[in-house]
């Protein structure tokens, strides 16, 4: 099954570190993907820009609006994501809590929802 | 069956299915020697059909691939021994950390098949209709979320545990004091004591799990004295203590005391702690009851709860007078008004205290949310007592 790992934590803190504790929380990161990869459950992964750099997107009435800003301010930001593919939960949960993001930050655990080719949930 | 179908519903319906062919069959062929393994033969036939059925509509390959496990499962030579453990294992699927701990005791005590949506309401003292959709969103988590069925391997059972006990605790409970029928289901309050039995071998080194176990010998050695010989309600007072289960008794207090020793004191500790009081009271005016007051006061600092407010109310009217007990009751109105035994219990001081109309009030109260027959009749012989003195 595949899930997705949604990294939540501050992002402020990141800039308040000595870049020697931002290298260290880098390599962090690195072993971390490198062990999903080696266990075969990395299917992607990505970092995000901080939220200054977000913009949201509505249409309403047929009309675009456009902000600046995340879609909710929260103390805890969208920093990145883990699609990871494993058995079942247990596992997905066992991933989620060797991640980098997990100490101090928050992760939240998703299944991915499939589809077929005419759209019925598989 | 749900191990091998991954499937809670289609285990449920299969089963169901299976166990009403057998109210059809049984009758005319007779009760087949080995009725479990009949029941499981047939139930995973009729999940086969199903699956079939379904292969015909869409043909999913999961479905494909549960179907091939279930027909190399093979029909007669299912491990009936296996039995035990798949309702461990059960207990366990249901009583994952990602589950609401709420959903998860609700959950296994509807799977386990003991237990009515009506009667797991009554337990955690809400509507029907809440519990029923509470039931709803846990199954279509576990299977959504790929939560699999199995016993955790052994890093993950210390955070499965409080569900899993809380579980054996309300199985306990309901055979204890049942919703309906008879006062005691027996086989419910045997249930619970061998799946505890079973986890607490599992787990020798979790006090709680031996505290649960203690506590389960402790309360269900009085079986036999607490109905006489129509089968009504005797309280603990005036129970036949020679009637109480000696060796059961044995068992739970060495349990206890073995427990104890090692000072890492729990809510089932202490719950059986009160127990093994009562059971170490040759006469009820022999119980310790300031000992139990102080047990209820650890007990509500570990888990604040107004029915334990209510019970050390119950043990210091014991202790220090009704007077005492009933003024300690009047602040839970608030909070248990919708509860029987608030009502019973504050009728019992009122009674002592010569109070008639307000024991009889509070008596009617308790009638209104009474379920359980046995217990109606004992509140209504109270009430008929104060009536004519």
């Amino acid at each position: 099954m595949q899930y997705l790992l949604l990294i939540y934590g501050d992002e402020n803190a990141w800039e308040g570190m000595s870049p020697e504790d931002q290298a260290e929380g880098m390599k962090g990161w690195v072993d971390y993907t490198q062990w999903l990869k080696d266990t075969g459950a990395h299917v992607a992964g990505d970092a995000l820009q901080p939220t200054t750099t977000a913009t949201t997107v509505r249409v309403r009435g047929g009309e675009t609006l456009t902000t600046d800003g995340p879609f909710a301010e929260t103390k805890e930001q969208l920093g990145g994501y883990y699609l990871i593919d494993v058995d079942n939960l247990d596992d997905a949960i066992a991933a989620a809590a060797r991640c980098p993001g997990a100490f101090g930050g928050t992760m939240e655990v998703r299944p991915i929802q499939a589809f077929d080719e005419e759209g019925n949930p598989s | 069956m749900i191990r091998v179908l991954g499937d809670f519903d289609l285990a449920e319906d299969a089963v169901q299915d299976a166990f009403a062919q057998a109210l059809r069959v049984w009758p005319e062929r007779g009760v087949p020697t080995n009725p479990g393994a009949w029941i499981t033969t047939t139930a995973r036939n009729r999940a086969i059909d199903r699956l079939r059925r379904e292969r015909t509509l869409a043909d999913k390959t999961a479905t494909l691939t549960r179907l091939a496990e279930l027909e190399a499962l093979g029909g007669d030579e299912i491990d009936m021994s296996g039995i035990p453990d798949d309702r461990l294992r059960l207990i366990f699927t249901c009583c994952h950390p990602a589950l609401r701990m709420e959903a998860q005791v609700a959950l296994t005590l509807k799977t386990l098949g003991g237990l009515t949506t009506g009667e797991i309401a009554h337990a955690f003292l809400v509507p029907e209709t809440t519990m029923a959709q509470r039931l709803v969103r846990a199954k279509h988590k576990i299977r959504e979320a790929g939560i699999p069925y199995r016993v955790p391997p052994a890093e993950l059972l210390p955070e499965r545990v409080p569900g899993v006990l809380a579980v054996m605790y309300l199985v306990f409970n309901e055979g204890y004091s049942a919703t309906s029928g008879p006062l005691i289901r027996i086989e419910l309050c045997d249930e619970a004591i061998r799946l505890a039995r079973i986890l607490q071998g599992l787990m020798p080194d979790e006090p709680e799990a031996a505290g649960l176990l203690a506590l389960m010998l402790l309360q269900h050695s009085r079986r036999e004295a607490r109905t006489g010989a129509q089968g009504e309600f005797v309280v603990l007072e005036d129970q036949d203590r020679a009637r109480w289960d000696h060796d059961m008794i044995d068992g739970g207090l060495a349990l206890l005391d073995a427990t104890l020793a090692r000072r890492r004191p729990g809510p089932y500790q202490l719950q059986a702690a009160v127990a093994a009081l009562h059971a170490r009271a040759p006469r009820p005016d022999d119980t310790d009851w300031p000992q139990i007051a102080a047990l209820y006061d650890r007990l509500a600092e570990m888990t604040p709860s107004p029915v334990v407010e209510l019970n050390r109310a119950v043990a210091i009217a014991m202790a220090d007078g009704p007077e005492r007990g009933l003024a300690l009751l009047t602040p839970l109105e608030e909070r248990l008004g919708d509860y029987q035994h608030f009502h019973s219990a504050r009728a019992d001081l009122l009674r002592r205290l010569g109070r008639a109309d307000e024991a009889a009030a509070a008596y009617r109260r308790a009638l209104d949310l009474a379920t359980n027959p046995t217990e109606r009749a004992f509140l209504e012989r109270r009430l008929a007592e104060l009536r004519a003195p």
